[in-house]
């Protein structure tokens, strides 16, 4: 539509005196249109000629030449909020916006308060607010450009992004002024552009969700600025000026206090319903069947519990540590161990049924399907076993350690092994496709719907069509991850060494939330009723309503978590590095 | 005219007996889609219809579609893609802006899929379906802004790879899901300023009907701010429909009709073809642009 040049005023040749010079073109084809075009630049330019205020820079001139019109204007030091957006990284401090959002107000009022009529700005936003370089307000571009836009029939395109409904039926009111500024506080405190969302949304993105640091009071003045009837917000520029310079006050104050709001029940309060201690460090995670626990620890023991109450039942005991998840099936309980076998116990008494000898230590969950137990090893070969025989069925070379547990499903098994690859193969342990992540995944994969979910070290989370083994989506977390993901609906949830446990919507990887943790999460998250349960290396067991990431309750145990929790009946049992395996009221 | 279709349809028979090529005829196709119990290789059925309709004298609609499917013995692949895109701002460039978006992003999607995908040496991928469709409408918006300045369109892309389908979107076509079972679902979000304001309870039906802004779009392809296509994977219905559209469909004939229309149709071309006819029957005041796909396997 124009530009602005910067220019150097010749009046004055012995200094150098810049001023800005704002050109607008003039695209009218009709002849009268073009006039009127002209004729209200000039009213307009009459207007901001007599202004004073330290927020308005001076009018000096204006001219028009052929399709073109010129404003000569004091030229501004500094840059505009959107580029001291772009360039920034972090977040704005609360203080630094605050004085802002005062001298905006006060520009505002002295605006509206003109007579005979108030004048209305009508596009505050970012790129219209200077920052000079003693860090005062400038606003620029008083919607005089806007005479030149030709009006156009038919669909249009227009992004706004920081207009108030009613601006929409042709109200501007120094009300929408109000609620722009308040769009454009939103946009600068939780750095969501507007314009690349719909419209009028800011309340369903809430500043302290993506920037907790705001106070909660400086939040209410801008939401109270962004209500959508404008008979809500305030009702001057003054008025909310008053607001603003009250939390700044209050703030001041109470600045040490405003954390992170407290969980609905302590942690002291939850009391487990039962313990039991193994001879060293828990890792792998239990399995629930027929009121017994089974449990895998670092003493080389494979433990059955009583459910109930937490009484030792048998142990087997085998020539290394365990740190997979056992699986029972038809009363025969089958698991690894790194001593590099897999063995099958009956379930009833601990008696070995039989076992079974890999290359490498087995740090992959068996999983039993169509007869067969399908298992990963550190030898890098993924073992089918038959479950009748005791015989390999057949075998997988995935070319490098497998700690990921398979998914099978539709007569095809997904696993990750070390070296980055996925791979899917058919029951004839052919390979259908593989996919490659820049480094390992030890995740094991979920398949849901048609898609393949898993994380890697490389800090991706991906989604892949379980068909092709196409990419479909990456979500990138801040550091690797070993964590395997669950899902609820149309959301995964996943942990991360980044300390994070992120809830993603499966259609498009946008992230819900995310829940920081005090340490690296390599356990993996699980659904139960309406909420996702998962340990840290923290020590604490979270217990998180699945919506929207809100902490219910966390359990502190003594040890990093790197187990998943499981959870039967109401009761959740987990495993810690502390040696013990706590049952809690879920 | 649909009896006059039909026999176009019919001619066909006789040479299409035994010859592999489309078009197929209304009998053939039923056998495929409700005899058979299963079909191997899965693979889509595509329909599509267009009309300038009755109040307009130029067509700013693009509708675009390919449709491939790869049989091996080890892998049965159906892969789609398709396209309905809508111009606007008429003296601008609007059947331009539609034209150069649909083409230059099924040509940009073919590259970086088709190519990959069913070629002899299928390359490692190094960009998710989300990153090359989010390049895909970047690329359909370098050209709109350099080929059809001032002029914009929306864009409603669809890739079907097996079972799922990834909807790249911006603007206000449509994709929808139909279910036999009776559901019907919008699967993509209306960038209208207007509809916007009525789930806000700002504006009454009534008003947004007149709204002098009613075909205001708070993003579309060829704009000057920064945007981001909404880009979304879902499994595809099957057995069901998905439908991509133009506002002159939509926009005139209700959701029963269009369930009824397709549902009670023998193919997904008869069915594009009266639901046009629907459209132009309750006025046309629009370009019409519909496109059917169905997974059959």
């Amino acid at each position: 539509m124009g530009s602005v040049y910067r220019a150097r005023d010749l009046h004055f040749p012995n200094v150098v005196k810049l001023v800005a010079v704002k050109e607008m073109i003039n695209q009218a084809p009709d002849p009268l249109v073009r006039q009127t075009i002209v004729q209200n630049f000039e009213r307009e330019a009459n207007i901001l000629v007599a202004l004073a205020h330290p927020s308005i820079p001076k009018i000096f001139d204006y001219f028009t030449h052929d399709d073109r019109s010129y404003l000569v204007l004091e030229h501004v030091n500094g840059k505009d909020l959107e580029a001291v957006l772009n360039e920034s990284q972090g977040f704005m401090p609360e203080e630094q916006v605050i004085s802002w959002a005062v001298e905006l107000c006060d520009v505002l009022e002295y605006l509206h308060g003109h007579k005979p009529e108030p004048i209305i700005f009508r596009d505050m936003k970012p790129s219209n607010v200077m920052v000079n370089v003693q860090n005062h307000i400038v606003l620029v571009d008083f919607g005089i450009a806007k005479i030149f836009k030709s009006g156009q029939k038919g669909t249009m395109i227009g992004t706004e992004g920081y207009s108030p409904p009613e601006q929409y039926r042709g109200d501007a009111t120094p009300l929408a002024d109000i609620y722009a500024l308040g769009a454009t506080l939103h946009h600068i405190l939780s750095r969501k552009d507007p314009r690349l969302e719909a419209p009028f949304t800011f309340s369903e993105r809430p500043i302290r969700q993506s920037n907790p640091a705001v106070s909660p009071d400086f939040e209410t003045v801008i939401n109270t600025a962004l209500q959508y009837n404008p008979q809500d917000r305030f009702q001057s520029a003054a008025a909310m000026k008053e607001a603003l310079l009250a939390v700044a006050k209050k703030t001041g104050a109470l600045s040490k206090m405003s954390i992170q709001s407290a969980p609905m029940v302590s942690e002291q309060t939850i009391k487990p319903l039962w313990t039991f201690k193994c001879e060293d460090e828990i890792r792998g995670s239990a399995v629930y069947d027929n009121g017994i626990i089974y449990l895998g620890a670092y003493d080389n023991n494979l433990y059955a519990i009583n459910a109930t109450d937490g009484s030792f039942i048998w142990k087997y005991p085998t020539g290394g540590g365990i740190v997979s998840r056992p699986t029972i099936f038809d009363g025969v309980v089958y698991f690894g161990s790194e001593d590099s076998k897999l063995y099958a116990l009956n379930s009833r008494t601990g008696k070995l049924i039989w076992d079974f000898g890999t290359g490498g230590p087995i740090r992959c969950s068996p999983r039993v399907a169509e007869g067969h137990i399908f298992v990963g090893s550190d030898d890098g070969y993924l073992h089918v076993i038959n479950i009748s025989t005791y015989q390999r069925a057949w075998q997988v070379d995935a070319g490098s350690i497998i700690r990921s547990s398979p998914f099978i499903t539709n007569n095809l098994v997904y696993f990750g092994c070390d070296s980055g690859e996925v791979f899917c193969v058919d029951f004839r342990g052919q390979i259908k496709w593989r996919f490659k992540a820049k480094r390992a995944v030890t995740s094991s994969p979920l398949v849901d719907q048609g898609v393949v979910y898993f994380a890697s070290l490389d800090s991706t989370f991906c989604a892949v069509d379980a068909r092709s083994g196409w990419a479909i989506w990456r979500f990138r977390m801040g550091k690797g991850s070993v964590s395997s993901p669950c899902k609820a609906d149309n959301l995964a949830f996943i942990g991360s060494a980044d300390g994070n446990i992120y809830c993603i919507e499966v259609g498009n990887a946008k992230e819900i939330w995310r829940f920081r943790t005090e340490h690296q999460v390599s356990g993996s998250p699980i659904i139960y009723k309406d909420s996702v349960y998962c340990g840290s290396a923290d020590g604490n067991l979270y217990c998180l309503e699945y919506r929207t990431g809100r902490l219910r309750w966390k359990f502190d145990t003594g040890g990093a978590i790197t187990a998943t929790p499981t959870i039967y009946n109401n009761i959740v049992y987990i495993g810690s590095v502390d040696h013990i395996l706590y049952a809690l009221i879920a | 005219m649909i009896k006059h279709f039909r026999r176009l349809f019919e001619k066909k028979k006789p040479v299409s007996m035994g010859v592999e090529t489309a078009p197929l005829s209304p009998e053939q196709l039923q056998t495929v889609t409700v005899v058979c119990t299963e079909c191997k290789p899965p693979q889509l059925l595509v329909g599509s219809a267009q009309s300038v309709g009755k109040q307009r004298d130029q067509n700013e609609d693009t509708l675009l579609a390919l449709n491939a499917v790869i049989s091996d013995g080890d892998t049965g692949l159906p892969f789609g893609i398709f396209i309905v895109a809508d111009g606007m701002g008429g003296h601008q460039h609007g059947e331009i802006a539609s034209g150069v978006a649909a083409r230059s992003m099924a040509e940009y999607l073919i590259k970086k899929l088709y190519g990959p995908l069913y070629g002899a040496n299928s390359e490692p991928q190094n960009d998710s379906l989300h990153e090359i469709m989010e390049k895909a409408v970047h690329e359909a918006q370098q050209i709109v802004t350099r080929k059809a300045p001032g002029g914009g369109t929306t864009l409603t892309a669809a890739i079907v790879i097996g079972e799922q389908v990834t909807l790249a979107h911006v603007g206000d076509t449509r994709a929808y899901f139909i279910y036999p079972d009776g559901r019907i679902q919008i699967m993509t979000q209306d960038h209208s300023l207007v509809r916007r304001l009525v789930e806000l309870g700002q504006l009454t039906e009534e008003e947004a009907a007149v709204h002098p802004q009613r075909n205001v779009l708070y993003r579309a392809v060829g704009q000057v701010e920064p945007f981001q296509p909404d880009i979304n994977t879902y499994l595809l219905p099957h057995p069901g429909y998905m439908m991509l559209c133009s506002d002159g469909l939509w926009g005139v004939v209700t959701q029963a009709e269009i369930f009824k229309i397709i549902t009670s149709q023998p193919n997904p071309v008869l069915a594009c073809h009266e639901l046009i006819e629907a459209a132009n029957n309750a006025g046309g005041p629009d370009n019409i642009s519909a496109l059917l796909v169905q997974y059959i396997n």
